[in-house]
């Protein structure tokens, strides 16, 4: 319990030792600290900032969704439309069509009829002819009786 | 036989409370004590080996543990040693933070260099108090007390350190003249109580060392003493008293640790404010 020289020399010794800990010790274990606080701070802050931006994004990309369905909709509606005109079309062309054929056809029917009429008519007169002839036993002035065949063959 | 118990159990604990000296002898010159009297007559020039030698010990082990851990401190995942280490660090910086009103950046390390040391070398207490002792006496050495701060010189040494930190920055921050004028004017702003006023604060700035020296001296010496008395029961009585004396010990010492560094800081904090 005597007082003596150790008061000092342990007065030297805290001296020295708080000394070392400002020189060496305490900085780089204070400043590593701080720096990792910097950078967890800095990441929260990114994290937030992340899902910030997705949250946009998601919000974009169901906006972005919403029109294009509405759009494949309108289009998809247009189609519909455009097939029921095109198909409203080729069968309005088709019955022209058919119509036109048809025509045609009786046209042409009418037609044979017409000449198978003449080319009877003219065959009758000379079948008339002939059978008069035949008849007779005579000839028969072909130039006397002419007119009046034809004039029969053409009431046929 | 009753007296004979008596006579070696005071012996014991005196054998235990005595440091190894070194000193000015009277009549031997610069030597080993070899009993408590002839380290009573050394005076002041004298120097307790155990106590210096262990309390360094423990210094360049804190300084040493902590380097290391600064040497390899990254900002990424931390090691278990720089998780340690930085939870003690950590600990002291709120504890300057909240206490500390001025700036300046040395005293959190200090109040680390204080915390960290005084918690080692009041650890030492919790080693048996027969190890030591008995380790050195084979080696040849009579005394060997291992605790530094159940040395009252220690604990004023640091309280010293200190308190001239206090006055150092005291002047800094005021200049001679500011801390002469708080000295003498203060609490009575008249210039007839300026006698009055420097005795009361002059009493009041000594007592504040001494007050933490003393503080942890007695808190670390009382407890010694109870380890030492526990020690000289039957063996059987021993651990039933040691165990829980040691473990009641681990919050004082970590407590006593911790009042000196808060107290340090709560004087230096006050010698930096203007009034």
């Amino acid at each position: 319990m005597n007082i003596n020289l150790t008061l000092i020399g342990q007065t030297i010794a805290f001296a020295i030792f708080v000394w070392f800990c400002i020189k060496y010790v305490w900085p780089p274990i204070s400043s590593a600290l701080h720096a990792r606080q910097k950078k967890i701070a800095d990441g929260l802050d990114a994290a937030s900032r992340a899902s910030r931006d997705l949250e946009l994004a998601q919000e974009q990309a169901a906006q972005t969704l919403r029109e294009s369905k509405e759009q494949a909709s309108q289009i998809l509606e247009q189609a519909h439309k455009r097939s029921s005109q095109m198909i409203e079309e080729a069968r309005e062309q088709a019955r022209a069509e058919g119509e036109r054929l048809v025509a045609g056809a009786r046209a042409e029917i009418d037609q044979e009829i017409h000449r198978a009429k003449e080319e009877l008519r003219a065959q009758v007169a000379t079948l008339a002819i002939t059978g008069a002839e035949r008849v007779l036993e005579a000839s028969v002035d072909e130039k006397a009786h002419r007119k009046l065949l034809d004039k029969l063959a053409a009431e046929l | 036989m009753a007296a004979d118990n008596e006579m070696s159990a005071i012996y014991y604990i005196q054998h235990h409370l005595q440091n190894l000296t070194f000193g000015r002898h009277p009549e031997n010159g610069w030597s080993l004590a070899s009993t408590s009297a002839e380290a009573t007559e050394m005076g002041f020039w004298a120097i307790h080996l155990d106590t210096m030698g262990w309390s360094i010990a423990m210094g360049v082990l804190f300084l040493g543990v902590f380097r290391k851990a600064g040497r390899m401190a990254t900002t990424g995942v931390p090691g278990m040693l720089q998780n340690g280490v930085e939870m003690v660090i950590e600990f002291i910086e709120n504890l300057t933070r909240s206490t500390f009103h001025g700036k300046n950046a040395n005293i959190a390390p200090l109040a680390l260099t204080l915390f960290m040391w005084i918690l080692l070398m009041n650890t030492l207490k919790i080693l048996p108090v027969d190890y030591f002792p008995e380790l050195f006496g084979r080696l040849g050495f009579e005394y060997m007390k291992i605790v530094p701060t159940t040395d009252v010189n220690a604990t004023l040494g640091m309280a010293f350190g200190v308190f001239c930190l206090i006055v150092f920055y005291s002047c800094k921050v005021k200049g001679v003249g500011g801390f002469a004028k708080e000295l003498s004017l203060t609490p009575f702003n008249h210039w007839s109580l300026i006698p009055f006023n420097l005795v009361l604060e002059v009493v009041g700035l000594i007592v504040k060392p001494i007050s933490l020296g003393l503080r942890l001296f007695g808190n670390m010496f009382a407890g010694e003493v109870i380890f030492i008395l526990i020690a000289l029961l039957p063996f059987w009585a021993i651990w039933l008293l040691d165990v829980p004396w040691a473990i009641f010990h681990i919050l004082v010492v970590s407590l006593q640790a911790f009042i000196f560094t808060t107290l340090s800081i709560v004087y230096l904090s006050a010698a930096h404010e203007h009034h």
